[in-house]
């Protein structure tokens, strides 16, 4: 599986990631190389194999619909790159 | 004082030899002369170590018997230290102090462990070199210019140099282990579910488990002791009891099955390798172990499908560095789309950026069934090839990676080459189970690590096994020049 530079463009949208014009071929390269370790899959038969997302074979547990944190907004604001009267401040979203 | 194990520490402690301030003294000292070199500790906390020192000093002398009580050890930066940065090796994190503790750091605090500073790891965990991190290579304390492997490479570099007694790690794919393999020292990573994953900076949460890292089985036994257990916090922590792991270390190995997997022993592994993990063996032969030949068919397969899993999780779980709550942020966005893509660019590396996206890839519609699922099928395959050995076999060894620590830079330009180096350590994250790696026969002066697999929360079992081999040894007694 080889990847276009217009693949890496969209999955660099999609991630949220700035990648650079510089960037684009190498990268393209990379991740195209790393696709084809990942083809190997294709090599076994997994006809009748259920997924396994997880290697305990447990259910979620569930807790007491009680309060247990307490509030530490100014200690967890205290490390936010920008905020204004306990909000975290982004660049205006609405004109 | 700095060779000594825990267990001599603690009775050195108590017959008034030494204080816990001394011990902290002469490790911080030991950082000061030697990090430099190393590269080994992103943040050295000297004030509180202190403290916690003095505060360990009135507890033993009032009588207080844990085990880990004024000894200095290292975490991994990736786990959360409130009001010490906690960078997991990344520019996003550079400025980030973590607000609480992780469960692992506030076990190994209420147990009196006194914190030296936190560790160098390559970034986010993503990596077999250490070379990954945004606060440069960490160096073999057996050779400068060689890596310590990775991700857990500062941690490991920091206890075969002595610069800590013991120190934290987490794995992933290898992390604790194949480190623990390229600098001679014995790392183990639990079942997955035994050590809280609270306040572990997540990669692929279906695969991380935080482990100890030390000179010995025993050690790394007192401090898996405190670590493990349930946690609330951790919605896959598991509901098992915690063995006491030292009860059962003196056990004989008299009729112990041990499985050597065909797969492990052949095309890719160096020859000398191949010896070094034999005489180990051998020696496990003449401890009244039994050898038997045993398959893991599809070995093959756990590279690749690793490579769909982690990405694929790691995606998901870096989605939260955002710049907006915590962490780096970009200079005057233009925009909220702006903000979220350049804190991200910037702020991550090549190789965080190259999972993120692989992971985005392999997630996005019309592609999922391809490679998220069928990758999901193979790991069941994977997991069902050590069930039907465990039926067979008590405990499961072959080598932990397929060469000694290669030079810094050697596999830097090929992801695909570096992802080969935990060959045999990413199917026992992949199937859950807990892995160990202890040092044995070294090659021209490079550690060699065995690795020991065993059944589900056979912790204990594999402590074991590994404290015989160095009783009967003194493979993991070997100090880097210059660290003595």
């Amino acid at each position: 599986m080889s990847l276009e530079r217009s693949d890496v463009e969209k999955i660099a949208h999609l991630a949220r990631l700035a990648v650079s014009e510089d960037e684009l071929e190498a990268v393209t390269a990379d991740l195209s190389n790393i696709l084809h370790l990942v083809a190997q899959m294709e090599t076994a038969d997994t006809t009748g194999v259920e997924p396994m997302a997880h290697p305990l074979h447990m259910v979620q547990r569930v807790r007491e619909d009680a309060v247990s944190e307490t509030d530490q907004r100014e200690k967890f604001q205290a490390i936010a790159p920008l905020t204004e009267e306990g909000l975290y401040l982004v660049p205006r979203v609405i004109e | 004082m700095h060779n000594k194990s825990i267990a001599e520490l603690a009775l050195g402690l108590r017959a008034g030899e030494f204080t816990s301030v001394e011990l902290t003294r002469t490790h911080l000292d030991r950082i000061a002369s030697h990090n430099p070199q190393l590269n080994c500790l992103i943040s050295v906390c000297e004030e509180t170590a202190l403290q916690e020192a003095e505060l360990a000093d009135r507890r033993i002398r009032a009588g207080d018997a844990g085990q880990l009580l004024g000894i200095p050890i290292i975490h991994k930066d990736i786990f959360c230290t409130d009001g010490v940065k906690t960078s997991c090796g990344s520019k996003m994190l550079d400025n980030f102090i973590a607000p609480y503790d992780a469960h692992v750091v506030e076990l190994l605090k209420q147990a009196g462990a006194v914190m030296l500073g936190k560790s160098n790891m390559d970034e986010f965990a993503m990596g077999s070199s250490n070379e990954n991190s945004f606060y440069g290579p960490v160096h073999n304390p057996w050779q400068a210019g060689a890596v310590p492997g990775g991700s857990s490479g500062g941690s490991a570099a920091a206890v075969a140099a002595r610069l800590c007694v013991a120190a934290t790690g987490t794995d992933t794919g290898g992390s604790i282990r194949q480190p623990a393999a390229f600098c001679g020292i014995t790392g183990l990573k639990p079942t997955y579910g035994r050590v809280s994953r609270y306040g572990m900076i997540a990669f692929a949460s279906s695969l991380d488990q935080g482990g100890p890292m030390a000179r010995s089985a025993e050690d790394a036994a007192t401090l898996l002791q405190v670590m493990a257990g349930f946690d609330s916090r951790d919605s896959t922590s598991a509901e098992q009891p915690v063995p006491d792991y030292a009860a059962t270390l003196n056990d004989d190995l008299n009729g112990l099955r041990i499985g050597v997997p065909k797969e492990y022993l052949g095309e890719g592994l160096e020859t000398a390798i191949a010896d070094s993990i034999q005489l180990a063996l051998d020696e496990y032969v003449r401890l009244g172990a039994e050898l038997v030949e045993i398959s893991l068919p599809n070995t093959h397969l756990g590279v690749p499908t690793y490579y769909v899993v982690a990405p694929a999780e790691c995606s998901s779980n870096l989605s939260r560095f955002d710049g907006v709550r915590y962490g780096y942020r970009c200079s005057e966005p233009r925009d909220l789309e702006d903000l979220y893509k350049r804190s991200r660019g910037e702020g991550f590396g090549a190789e965080v950026k190259r999972r993120i996206m692989i992971g985005t890839y392999a997630l996005s519609a019309g592609y999922y069934d391809a490679y998220y699922l069928k990758a999901q099928k193979i790991r069941h395959l994977i997991s069902d090839d050590f069930r039907a050995a465990f039926e067979r076999v008590d405990v499961i060894m072959g080598p932990t990676a397929p060469s000694t620590a290669f030079g810094i830079g050697e596999k830097a330009a090929d992801p695909v080459t570096m992802y080969l180096s935990d060959i045999y350590t990413i199917a026992v994250n992949l199937a859950g189970l807990p892995g160990m790696s202890i040092p044995v026969r070294p090659i021209n002066g490079m550690p060699v690590g065995l690795q020991l697999i065993g059944n589900y929360f056979q912790e204990a079992r594999l402590l074991n096994v590994a404290h015989q081999l160095q009783q009967a040894t003194n493979w993991h007694t070997a100090t880097p020049a210059g660290f003595e």
